[in-house]
């Protein structure tokens, strides 16, 4: 089935592309990520120029979000303040990630800085989960319960100056700090065409310290308003979202994203968290030795 | 009509250049429509080749075609290693660069015609005039053109087909030329040549226009123009289909 992309100005296989869609609607849904981490690079990797590929790969996330955002909401496991605070943030973040998209595109390094990005955050979190995965599973195997991780926030955001309470994470901390780390994935949300969600939930967790039951429904409001305000930033700016992409993306992911729920009710959250940071960690491996390796295309033609 | 061709007629003889042919180029459709399900057009481009007493006139002469597509002012980045990673090291800008060129000829072009005529005519990719901006040293401007043909070359953008133009009865000539569906839009010219003993002898040009039509032509323009709804109209796309999804699958 050819489809012609009017923004990316090419033909592609429409069927691929939903089906590119349902894989990582499937991810979001099971692991409560965005999977634009998968869409960005398998979309560049089919032909889609790479502007277009993150412009669209954003609009793709907000739909696999919507719908997880509204079944936490319908349990209370949204916390409205500190979502405002990461939205407000995330809205700023885009702001700054669209002026550093300029100014690294100008430069000719946009696909670096993405690449290594990748490779980083990735490879980093990845590890990070596959670690505590492992360790989770054979305390179970072993049958002594891992002792409870306290839970409390960084020092460094303790010393952060003024203090809200934020009833529902039950915690008594300086808004500044999910500012800023609300900011930092609206940036990466605008450079890698990521929603940003596997790296907003362990620092959720780990950085501020939030209560678990409010974490996934927190991070997906966040990433829900924030990827809208890519695609909007995007629109605005770099004109590259291809709504015919866009749609075809949307209707593999919204109907992937709701399969991958229901199988994540039937598996166990530890075997999961394996099976992303698996593939979080496998994606990083193949960025890293795509930056090694000799690229396909030494040459690249960029419109003046 | 006939008084007027009979004029023409006479003249080119008295003019000496009996002997100089004429072209009749066409090509097999004037614009391509790219909409939805477009993959690429396949481009018939034929003609006849006369002596101007309205006689065959194609022995001994060659037919070069080149179908030309839009310039555009383009930077060519090229990636070295440094450091162990491959980035984007280099650069080059080019101030006109055609987004669609092929040739296609009777015979391999270094066989019909000497360097020199083919780099003025620009006749193979060897030949692209690129106008490099700035000041740059003739090795490494080769090494990006030929990057650059390289690159094109494999998206099917630029190509250079020898033994491509077919000939018939010593008058008709016809070459077949595939644009891919990554075609920009525009004005596309197709020069077709007659060369005859290493000299061009007649030429003609012929122009194609690729556009967008329909949904295609208003999707482009609105992106463009109306970002702000645009954006909007993508917004609202994508959380009413995560939406509708969520109530769809609840009720199964």
């Amino acid at each position: 089935m050819d489809v012609y992309l009017p923004i990316a100005n090419l033909a592609v296989n429409g069927l691929v592309i939903v089906g590119l869609g349902a894989l990582t609607g499937l991810l979001s849904g099971m692991f409560g990520v965005g999977g634009g981490f998968l869409t960005t690079p398998l979309l560049i990797f089919y032909g889609v120029p790479p502007t277009v590929a993150a412009a669209s790969a954003a609009s793709q996330v907000t739909g696999a979000s919507v719908s997880g955002a509204f079944a936490h909401a319908r349990r209370g496991g949204i916390d409205y303040q500190m979502g405002g605070v990461l939205v407000a943030g995330g809205i700023l973040g885009t702001g700054i990630g669209a002026l550093l998209f300029r100014l690294l595109q100008s430069l000719g390094q946009i696909d670096t800085v993405i690449n290594v990005l990748y490779v980083l955050l990735l490879g980093g979190i990845g590890g990070l989960m596959a670690h505590e995965s492992v360790t989770a599973l054979r305390a179970q195997r072993r049958g002594t319960p891992l002792p409870a991780r306290k839970r409390r926030h960084h020092p460094l955001v303790a010393s952060l100056p003024l203090r809200w309470r934020f009833y529902r994470s039950g915690l008594y901390i300086s808004p500044l700090a999910p500012l800023l780390l609300g900011m930092a994935t609206g940036v990466l949300t605008m450079l890698m065409g990521i929603g940003g969600g596997f790296i907003l939930v362990p620092a959720m967790l780990y950085i501020l310290g939030m209560g678990a039951s409010v974490v996934v429904g927190t991070s997906l409001f966040q990433i829900l308003f924030v990827t809208m305000a890519t695609t909007m930033m995007h629109a605005l700016t770099t004109r590259a979202v291809d709504i015919v992409l866009a749609s075809l993306l949307l209707l593999g992911s919204v109907s992937g994203a709701q399969i991958g729920a229901q199988f994540a009710q039937k598996a166990k959250p530890e075997q999961l968290r394996l099976i992303l940071a698996v593939i979080v960690f496998g994606v990083a491996v193949r960025m890293a030795l795509g930056l090694g390796y000799r690229p396909d295309e030494i040459y690249t033609v960029v419109p003046l | 009509m006939i008084a007027r061709a009979l004029f023409l007629a006479a003249s080119l003889l008295l003019l000496g250049g009996a002997r100089e042919p004429v072209l009749v180029p066409e090509i097999s459709q004037h614009e391509i429509q790219v909409r939805q399900g477009f993959t690429g057009a396949d481009l018939l481009l034929f003609g006849a080749i006369l002596s101007p007493e309205g006689t065959r006139a194609m022995q001994g002469t060659d037919i070069v075609i080149v179908l030309e597509g839009p310039a555009r002012s383009i930077v060519l980045r090229e990636k070295q290693k440094v450091a162990g990673i491959w980035i984007n090291a280099d650069s080059t800008e080019f101030r006109s660069a055609p987004t669609f060129f092929a040739v296609a000829s009777t015979r391999p072009i270094d066989r019909i015609i000497d360097d020199k005529t083919a780099a003025i005519y620009e006749l193979g990719l060897k030949w692209l005039q690129l106008s490099p901006i700035g000041v740059i040293d003739p090795a490494e401007q080769r090494r990006f053109s030929a990057g650059l043909v390289d690159l094109m070359q494999r998206q099917g953008l630029y190509q250079q087909s020898d033994f491509a133009v077919h000939t018939s009865g010593d008058v008709l000539y016809q070459a077949r030329i595939a644009l891919p569906s990554s075609v920009q839009t525009g004005t596309y010219t197709a020069e077709t040549f007659a060369i005859r003993n290493g000299r061009v002898v007649a030429s003609a040009i012929t122009r194609v226009e690729v556009r967008k039509e329909g949904f295609e032509r208003f999707v482009a323009l609105n992106a463009e123009n109306n970002g702000l709804i645009y954006g909007l109209f993508a917004v609202l796309l994508s959380v009413g289909m995560g939406w509708l999804a969520g109530r769809l699958f609840a009720l199964v």
